[in-house]
């Protein structure tokens, strides 16, 4: 690591921001030094994005101060803070695929006379940002579209070089990385330092965080909940700070046994994924999926629901091979939650009462006639012992919270009487009063004998209510382990490999 | 966002507040139906013959909106569900031309009536059949099928008008869209009893919608089909039952159609699908799937009857109805979007 010094480029200071009757940001301050790597930590939702969309230009703060290399900055717009040094590296790049590496790396700063581009003054400047990344044999004449993600991504970083920026920012950068891209890019992130850029760094990894970054900041609730240098901190301390409390509050131990094999599936496949996924879930179990950006967990989900198809492969459910369909996959026991709470696990315009029985209607229809006032009701239970916060059964669900959403689509599935749940990222986006309840209830329902395919992305709630965890990476599920004999770090190394 | 401070929303007032909203929200079609009426009423008091309101005059109003109601019902249907059919109109037609055929054939009623609802059945089950299984989009099926209708009525027709004789036309048929009171109701509201068919059908349609397991289900697709599959609802087959429903009602339409004007004529066809489309939307429907209702369409179909008629009345040109129509149409559009905008920022 490189010994930084202690010279602040950029900061911020007392930054407040209300949108409508929310306060995203109360009173947030940081620093961020030349030469070295400032990590910002914080759950979805606890302000890392708008603290960050201040900084780059995209929001204006509603109070606070900022100071970028002894002046006072306060930019009108993303164009005009580029113009003065801040460069943003997002997870999803913001590449034009059809375009060049040159054209890429210039747009937006293009040098011209007259309004003719000047070629030879581009030429120039990209040889020369790509030196300095250590990738001056990338050939600037090549299309964007036809690099590799970690290619691409230095293509990022070297437009951000390109604008003479003083500080950049990545946001979840290894994402969707694999693992010697990772390396590639922290080697290019210590390069960046000694070139005395200051970097500020989010990510969940705390491990990643830890290879890279000097020192951090928490955010909670949109306050600041804590900062320091890392090496005087535990992972164990960090969480605790994102989450706002004791690590076993948040995770709730419920004791639970398995039993016999309910799920068996071998040599899943799909186009393009999964690949050849075989698993097996008990009774009473609760297995994490865990995996980067695009490593499959999603697909495996869809193909065993019968969301996607066609697949090959056997699916056994109790030792039946049923029918391929979510009408049959329903009647066999399954019910899934879907990761796109908007679009698909929920149907917006709709009412509670219509969303939470939609997958099985049965007990109330006689020739298909419904008796409403019994589904009424039956909603009305579900609400109360799930502490849905609602006016009435019949509000729309569009005008929920999102932990009242999400606990809407968890209601369907215990509705219609799952007994393998598939629940694909089911706390992201929802407050940590709402996950503290989901974990309960993931470890309730495991005491009851159902079994649980919980995928997501955040270690600490899979190594916390997970019984085993299996890692995917590129479509394949490569290993899967009992949780106590994994550790972060091996879980990462796994998540990241390649063929 | 995750700690905002939540009102207490379990007092019973705001239960009965939002019921009293979504009650006035459902009347609001009603509403605007009343406004055209009692505006055309007060018009034609002071400078028409004041006709307009005469019991003859509602008569023929309902009897005249009839066709387009019961077709606009089965439209209803279709939009909800997310979908839309352009061929409503020349399948209507086809329909007419069916029975003008069959009628001439010397058929039995019976048949001729039965084989009129088969052929509209024929046609929606097609659409719901190439919609579900070529997922190709709705607006294009329909745009294919409904010049494929209107050729195959041509070709029935011979490429000309069908024209009934009197007598091959039974009493019953003559007197469903009859504008004079039927004998049977000596008090008001004496109104054809093709008009009270429509109100039955209405009243099934209702039950469908807000009743049924179908009706659950046709609002999931059409709110959010990726939510309906996740479900487990069968959207090729419900998709089918919507499409095929519409289609009956679309041969419904015909029959009004034919007891109307005792002929049939399949160029007619051409553009009705527009009134039914517009009675759904100036009841409050949505093309985007997920919003619409029997009342507002039953109100929408009944505004454009009654512009019309109001404008006869007044003397006002055939032009100025089509300007008003379409200004309508935009205007419920646009009120519609406003109120559901300021809903969600609620």
């Amino acid at each position: 690591m490189s010994q930084p010094t202690t010279q602040p480029i950029l900061s911020m200071h007392g930054i407040e921001k209300r949108f409508g009757a929310t306060q995203a940001l109360k009173g947030i301050s940081l620093t961020a030094n030349a030469g070295e790597t400032m990590a910002l930590i914080g759950e979805n939702g606890a302000g890392k994005s708008t603290l960050m969309k201040i900084l780059s230009g995209a929001h204006s703060p509603d109070a606070g101060t900022m100071m970028l290399d002894g002046q006072v900055y306060r930019p009108r717009g993303p164009h005009e803070a580029r113009k003065v040094g801040i460069a943003m590296i997002y997870q999803e790049l913001s590449l034009a695929p059809d375009l060049s590496v040159e054209e890429n790396i210039m747009l937006g700063q293009e040098r011209s006379h007259f309004g003719f581009i000047q070629k030879s003054q581009h030429q120039l400047r990209v040889r020369h940002v790509l030196s300095l990344l250590g990738h001056a044999d990338l050939n600037p004449e090549r299309k964007v579209g036809s690099l590799s993600i970690g290619t691409q991504q230095i293509v990022e970083i070297a437009r951000g070089l390109a604008s003479d920026a003083k500080v950049m920012v990545f946001d979840e950068p290894t994402s969707s990385l694999a693992a010697h891209d990772v390396q590639e890019l922290f080697r290019l992130i210590r390069r960046l330092q000694t070139q005395g850029l200051a970097i500020v760094y989010i990510s969940h990894f705390l491990e990643e965080i830890r290879e890279i970054a000097h020192r951090y900041v928490v955010l909670r609730d949109g306050k600041s909940a804590g900062d320091g240098l890392l090496q005087d901190i535990s992972n164990r301390q960090i969480v605790s700070m994102m989450v706002g409390r004791n690590v076993d509050e948040l995770f709730p131990k419920v004791p639970h046994s398995m039993g016999e094999t309910v799920l068996d599936v071998s040599g899943l496949s799909g186009v393009p994924m999964p690949r050849s996924v075989s698993l097996k879930l008990r009774s009473g179990e609760v297995m994490g999926l865990f995996g980067l950006i695009g490593a499959g967990r999603t697909e495996t989900l869809r193909h065993l629901m019968g969301l996607d198809g066609p697949s090959s492969g056997s699916v056994l459910i109790r030792g039946r091979q049923g029918r391929a369909t979510p009408q049959a996959r329903i009647r066999d026991g399954l019910g899934m939650v879907s990761e796109d709470r908007k679009g698909e696990g929920l149907s917006q315009s709709m009412s509670i009462v219509d969303n939470l029985t939609l997958s099985d209607l049965k007990p109330y229809s006689k020739l298909g006639l419904l008796n409403l006032t019994k589904r009424r009701k039956e909603a009305d239970r579900w609400m109360k012992t799930l502490s849905i916060k609602a006016r009435s059964p019949l509000q729309s669900v569009s005008q929920l919270s999102g932990g009242n959403q999400q606990k809407v689509a968890i209601a369907r599935v215990l509705h219609q009487d799952a007994t393998i749940l598939l629940l694909d990222e089911p706390t992201r986006g929802i407050d940590v009063g709402t996950k503290a309840e989901i974990y309960q209830w993931v470890g309730e329902l495991a005491a009851k004998g159902k079994s649980i395919l919980f995928v997501s992305s955040y270690l600490p709630e899979l190594m916390a209510v997970c019984d085993t965890i299996g890692v995917m990476a590129k479509g394949r599920l490569r290993e899967v382990r009992p949780t106590h004999d994994w550790t972060q770090s091996e879980l990462l190394s796994v998540a990241v490999s390649t063929d | 966002m995750t700690n905002t401070t939540e009102p207490d929303l379990t007092t019973p007032t705001t239960v009965n507040v939002s019921r009293f909203v979504r009650l006035l929200r459902s009347l609001g079609p009603l509403l605007a139906l009343a406004i055209v009426v009692l505006g055309f009423a007060i018009a034609d008091k002071i400078v028409g013959q004041g006709r307009f309101s005469e019991m003859r005059n509602v008569r023929v109003v309902l009897v005249l909106t009839a066709p387009v109601a019961v077709a606009a019902l089965g439209m209803t249907l279709v939009i909800i569900a997310g979908g839309i059919d352009l061929s409503a109109g020349t399948a209507a037609m086809l329909c007419t031309t069916v029975l003008a055929c069959s009628l001439n054939q010397g058929h039995s009623v019976t048949l001729a009536v039965l084989l009129t609802l088969g052929v509209g059945a024929t046609c929606g089950l097609t659409n719901g059949l190439l919609i579900g299984m070529l997922r190709i989009p709705p607006f294009i099926v329909t745009l294919g099928t409904m010049t494929i209708f209107l050729g195959i009525a041509k070709r029935l027709a011979q490429g000309s008008t069908v024209f009934v004789e009197r007598d091959r036309i039974p009493d019953w048929l003559s007197k469903l869209s009859s504008t004079m009171p039927p004998d049977w109701i000596g008090i008001y509201p004496n109104i054809a009893n093709g008009v009270w068919l429509a109100i039955l059908v209405a009243g099934l349609v209702a039950i469908l919608l807000n009743q049924s397991v179908v009706g659950r289900q046709l609002f999931a697709i059409g709110s959010s089909e990726s939510t309906a599959r996740l479900c487990g609802v069968n959207i090729l087959a419900t998709k089918v039952l919507v499409y095929s429903i519409a289609g009956v009602l679309v041969g419904v339409a015909g029959i009004y159609t034919f007891s109307l004007v005792k002929m049939a004529n399949p160029v007619e066809g051409i553009g009705r699908e527009l009134k039914f489309i517009a009675a759904v939307v100036i009841g409050g429907g949505s093309l985007s799937g997920g919003h619409g209702s029997v009342l507002g369409t039953l109100a929408g179909a009944t505004i454009m009857g009654v512009i019309a008629s109001g404008c006869d009345q007044l003397g006002i040109q055939n032009s100025t109805q089509d300007i008003m129509i379409g200004a309508i149409i935009i205007a419920a559009v646009t009120l519609d979007q406003y109120r559901r905008r300021r809903r969600e920022a609620a």
